[in-house]
């Protein structure tokens, strides 16, 4: 049996959970001004989503293009900067003080940490629609993941419905790859350019950026049908998707044959750990999410929690490095390993190289807002994919006066499942805040708790005290001085 | 679903729910259960329907199976390693 | 607004009462509070127990096994009415034994606990030996220390979220009104008879109040001449994923839903109005289920979440009129869904009579005030 000794890894300075470019980007910086880091991040190596399998990909350069590649020299900046690196751990809570408790190739183990920055980055809004859960339905992100991962493609013509940058890049890949695109449909609500022009001159900041943007809608226009102001869409099929229908704004339904659809409607900040540690959480009406509410170092409403990268706030690798480096700089004070006047002079820079990657993003964020049908889905639509919990059945909980997200899982299982409400919580709040005629900055999103990802029993039993043998647990019994055996 | 660009030099072989397929060093369980024609991970216990993997980024759970043994893996996470046995799972978990 | 009765509360003393009163014809406001409010009801571990119940309090066995008894009953009508399936299931519950010392004890409690009854029934418990035991759970193996169990026949469970939103459903469908996100603040007493309710957004009155608000009990009934001594008590449980059945009977710390997820609990913590999950607890509780059913150490646990028993200094429930304002009634307890078809039941019928039974003075909170006898 394992020994508590071999469970608990000793103090460090700053425990960064995440290895995608904020993450790096931070453990770089705090190495330069010599402090303990660990890094620990649940995939195999580092890269997070946007540099996934980087340190793998040669020979994909031409088709996932250069600021893939950028994310290789960060790794290998990363890898010699004298960090700690645990990957393959899932991080399943985390207590202020701080204490990490993560599972690592089967085994839990304990951390402590002086400072903590979450790096975790974002996930894709999800994208609930009649059908969504069918075989053969997946996120953009997944297919580009697919590709940088194992370098592959979709076999058949493939589907592509949604707006933003990432399925416009994807896109792209796909066609450089050799891959066939069945059709784009885009659903970005029609406007969204007049929207967006309002933002325009702060975005010319990131002239690069716009124009590679341009560029790829050009090479698309001409080699792919794309259908524009499309407002929602359904998959049918019996055990996998078979077809497609979908309407443009003021026309027919359209159904298609389809063996793959990839869906994708924004980017949201992975806000499960910050709300399990209890952080203050704003709603961002410009990018339809809840962010955690950080200062101009990153840090939260928490003393010594860090949040950097998209987790704080979509805005795209750069940004991310950027603001992994501020943080990073401003944990190296409270450390005692950097004066004020050293840290306000490093960050100077940064903070204007940071200025101009965020320039871009009002005219982004209102060029592709999300479509309503994802926020209004038919009552028959699974909303709840783990408990397969219908738009309806959420409606009726909350016309009958539920109060909050919270009751409405009580009374529905909706976010009860292993993935605790990261692909149902957001179409709760809406759901009940469109019934219930309130803002969903006020209605709120599902209170998190610990485990942040499942860990077993055995897993946590091997950190009680109350152990067969002579295994020397971590904890006493702190079940309770109350008889076992007494009245409930 | 999917097919991969170049074969590997070096491939590896797993099994799926018996059927020996090839594979490349460092892609996951999940991206290999996607080139099977018939391309899913589960069976969701609540209405036994079919799930195949959804996110490949481990925040939808649906890629779950059984791998060398252990139950509800989220294949996405997971990668392949010469030799290994995957079962897809089928409703709720045995023990 | 106006009404019969207004019940404080719609947790599942509340909701049950409310239920009760409704049925009966009463009109019936129900106020409850807000999504993040302190809730019990929503921490529940689903148990409807009756087996080690009652030590040195034998009115309160004698209440329990007669809500246990009408449990079906109550059941049936519910879902008659709402059509909400409570899974309620009553084919015996268990406790399991670690090592031959505390097969014992639990023998030896149990006896002495039966003869405080004087009742002439047989007991409504026995004990099993490991090898019974293993009979009565073929699907899953037993931890090795496990030397037996005692077995409560008339013991069972239910799905207590389902009961809540039944009881919930069953007060509208009934002629009440339940009325959510309304906290209530004060309650005044009128001095030819009635109240009025405050609860922020709005106000209503009734001839009687029912105080049935958990932990938020105590300051409202305090305005009504009722001082309930109340502490709150930590009970964190965790959740699993769903699992092949393998639990036919649920045991005091571990039962299956009929979902499939195996649920752990409870710790015993005396913390305040805190509501965390703790590490140190989700260990020890897997611990102890490890010990019990060694098979589950594969299963993940999916959730963790904590609830504030409500327990009154000898743990036993309180029922009271208030003597200096007659027709406010206050019901408090740690046990809402065992003691549910009593609370719809007799207890719903004395407060729309408008007196308690003398059967229950036994549970009035002035037996906190007596001092002991040397």
């Amino acid at each position: 049996m394992r020994q508590a000794e071999d469970l608990i890894i000793t103090q460090v300075d700053l425990l960064i959970v995440g290895a995608g470019p904020a993450g790096m980007a931070a453990a770089v910086e705090a190495r330069k001004h010599g402090l303990d880091v660990l890094l620990v991040d649940e995939q195999p190596s580092p890269g997070g989503q946007i540099w996934r399998s980087v340190e793998a990909g040669e020979g994909r350069d031409d088709i996932l293009g250069s600021a893939y590649f950028e994310g290789r020299d960060v790794s290998k900046a990363f890898r010699a900067c004298g960090a700690g690196y645990l990957p393959n751990a899932q991080v399943w809570q985390v207590d202020r003080g701080f204490r990490v408790l993560l599972t690592s190739q089967g085994q839990p183990q304990i951390l402590e940490a002086k400072t903590v920055l979450l790096a975790s980055g974002a996930q894709e809004r999800p994208v609930p629609f009649p059908g969504w859960t069918l075989p053969g339905v997946l996120t953009v992100g997944a297919a580009q993941i697919l590709l940088k991962n194992a370098g592959q493609i979709p076999v058949e013509p493939v589907w592509i419905a949604g707006s933003g940058p990432l399925p416009l890049l994807y896109a792209v890949q796909l066609l450089r790859a050799g891959g066939r695109i069945a059709g784009y449909l885009d659903t970005a609500p029609a406007g969204n350019w007049r929207a967006g022009v309002v933002y325009l001159p702060g975005a010319l900041r990131s002239a690069r950026d716009l124009i590679k943007g341009l560029g790829w809608s050009a090479v698309l226009r001409k080699q792919v049908k794309m259908v524009r102001h499309v407002t929602s869409i359904e998959a049918t099929g019996a055990d996998h998707i078979e077809s497609l229908r979908y309407k443009v704004r003021g026309g027919p339904d359209v159904v298609v044959p389809a063996q793959l659809l990839l869906v994708h409607e924004g980017v949201v900040p992975n806000i499960h750990p910050a709300l399990s540690l209890g952080c203050a959480v704003s709603w961002n009406s410009a990018q339809h999410c809840f962010a955690p509410q950080v200062d101009g170092w990153g840090e939260t409403s928490v003393e010594n929690l860090f949040i950097a990268g998209d987790g704080a706030g979509i805005a795209g690798a750069k940004a991310a490095q950027l603001r992994g480096t501020l943080a990073a700089i401003r944990i190296s004070t409270k450390v005692g390993r950097l004066d004020h006047s050293a840290a306000n002079g490093l960050a100077g820079e940064v903070r204007t190289r940071l200025r101009k990657e965020l320039a871009i993003r009002p005219f982004l964020d209102a060029l592709f807002p999300p479509r309503a049908q994802i926020f209004q889905p038919a009552d028959a639509t699974i909303v709840c994919r783990c408990e397969e919990v219908t738009a309806g059945e959420i409606r009726s909980a909350a016309a009958v006066g539920c109060p909050g997200p919270n009751q409405i899982k009580a009374a529905t299982r909706a976010g009860m499942g292993p993935c605790q409400g990261r692909q149902c919580g957001y179409t709760v709040t809406r759901i009940l805040a469109d019934v219930q005629g309130r803002a969903p900055a006020e209605v709120g999103f599902f209170n998190i708790r610990p485990p942040l990802k499942p860990v077993t029993l055995g897993e946590l039993a091997a950190l009680a005290g109350r152990s067969t043998g002579d295994n020397q647990g971590l904890f006493e019994d702190t079940i309770g001085s109350a008889d076992p055996h007494v009245v409930e | 679903m999917f097919r991969k660009l170049h074969e590997s030099d070096a491939p590896v072989a797993i099994e799926i729910d018996g059927k020996t397929v090839s594979a490349e060093v460092g892609e996951s369980v999940a991206a290999v259960l996607l080139r099977e024609a018939d391309a899913w991970a589960r069976l969701t216990p609540v209405t036994q329907s079919r799930r195949a993997p959804y996110c490949m980024m481990g925040v939808c759970f649906d890629c779950l199976a059984e791998v060398d043994g252990k139950p509800s893996v989220q294949t996405c996470l997971v990668p392949v390693c010469d030799g290994m046995r995957v079962t897809r799972q089928c409703g709720k978990r045995r023990i | 607004m106006q009404a019969d009765v207004i019940v404080i509360g719609a947790g599942t003393v509340g909701a049950a009462i409310g239920y009760g009163l409704a049925s009966r014809g009463q009109r019936v406001i129900v106020l409850d509070g807000g999504d993040r409010d302190i809730r019990a009801a929503n921490a529940n571990f689903g148990l409807v127990w009756l087996h080690g119940k009652g030590m040195d309090m034998p009115a309160y066995y004698f209440l329990t096994r007669k809500s246990v008894d009408d449990w079906q009953a109550f059941d049936e009508e519910l879902t008659d009415a709402t059509s909400v399936d409570l899974q309620y299931e009553h084919r015996g519950g268990l406790v399991l034994c670690l090592g031959e010392d505390d097969f014992a004890q639990r023998r030896d409690n149990l006896l002495r606990l039966h003869n405080q009854l004087e009742d002439a029934t047989d007991p409504d418990w026995e004990m099993l030996d490991r090898d019974a035991l293993r009979k009565l759970l073929p699907r899953v193996s037993l931890g090795e220390e496990v030397s037996g169990a005692s077995l409560g026949k008339r013991d069972g469970h239910a799905n207590p979220l389902r009961l809540l939103a039944s009881l919930h459903a069953g007060i509208v469908q009934k002629g009440g009104s339940l009325h959510r996100g309304c906290s209530v603040r004060a309650v005044q007493g009128h001095s030819g008879g009635g109240f009025s309710v405050d609860f922020g957004s709005g106000r209503a009155s009734a001839a009687r109040i029912v105080i049935a608000a958990g932990m938020g009990s105590k300051a409202i009934a305090r305005q009504v001449g009722l001082d309930v001594p109340i502490r709150p008590q930590r009970g964190q449980i965790l959740v699993t994923e769903k699992v092949m059945p393998i639990l036919p009977l649920p045991t005091l710390d571990v039962r299956q839903t009929r979902e499939g997820s195996v649920m752990i609990g409870a710790t015993h913590e005396e913390v305040g109005l805190d509501c965390s999950t703790t590490a140190e607890a989700a260990a020890a509780l897997s611990a102890n289920a490890v010990r019990q059913f060694p098979a589950l150490a594969e299963v993940s646990v999916v959730r963790q979440w904590a609830g504030l028993r409500i327990l009154t200094p000898d743990g036993f429930p309180v029922y009271a009129e208030s003597e200096s304002h007659p027709g406010a009634f206050v019901a408090l307890c740690h046990s809402g869904v065992t003691l549910a078809a009593f609370h719809a039941g007799l207890l719903a019928e004395s407060i729309a009579a408008g007196r308690l039974p003398a059967s229950l003075n036994v549970f009035h909170h002035r037996r906190f005030d007596v001092p002991q006898a040397a």
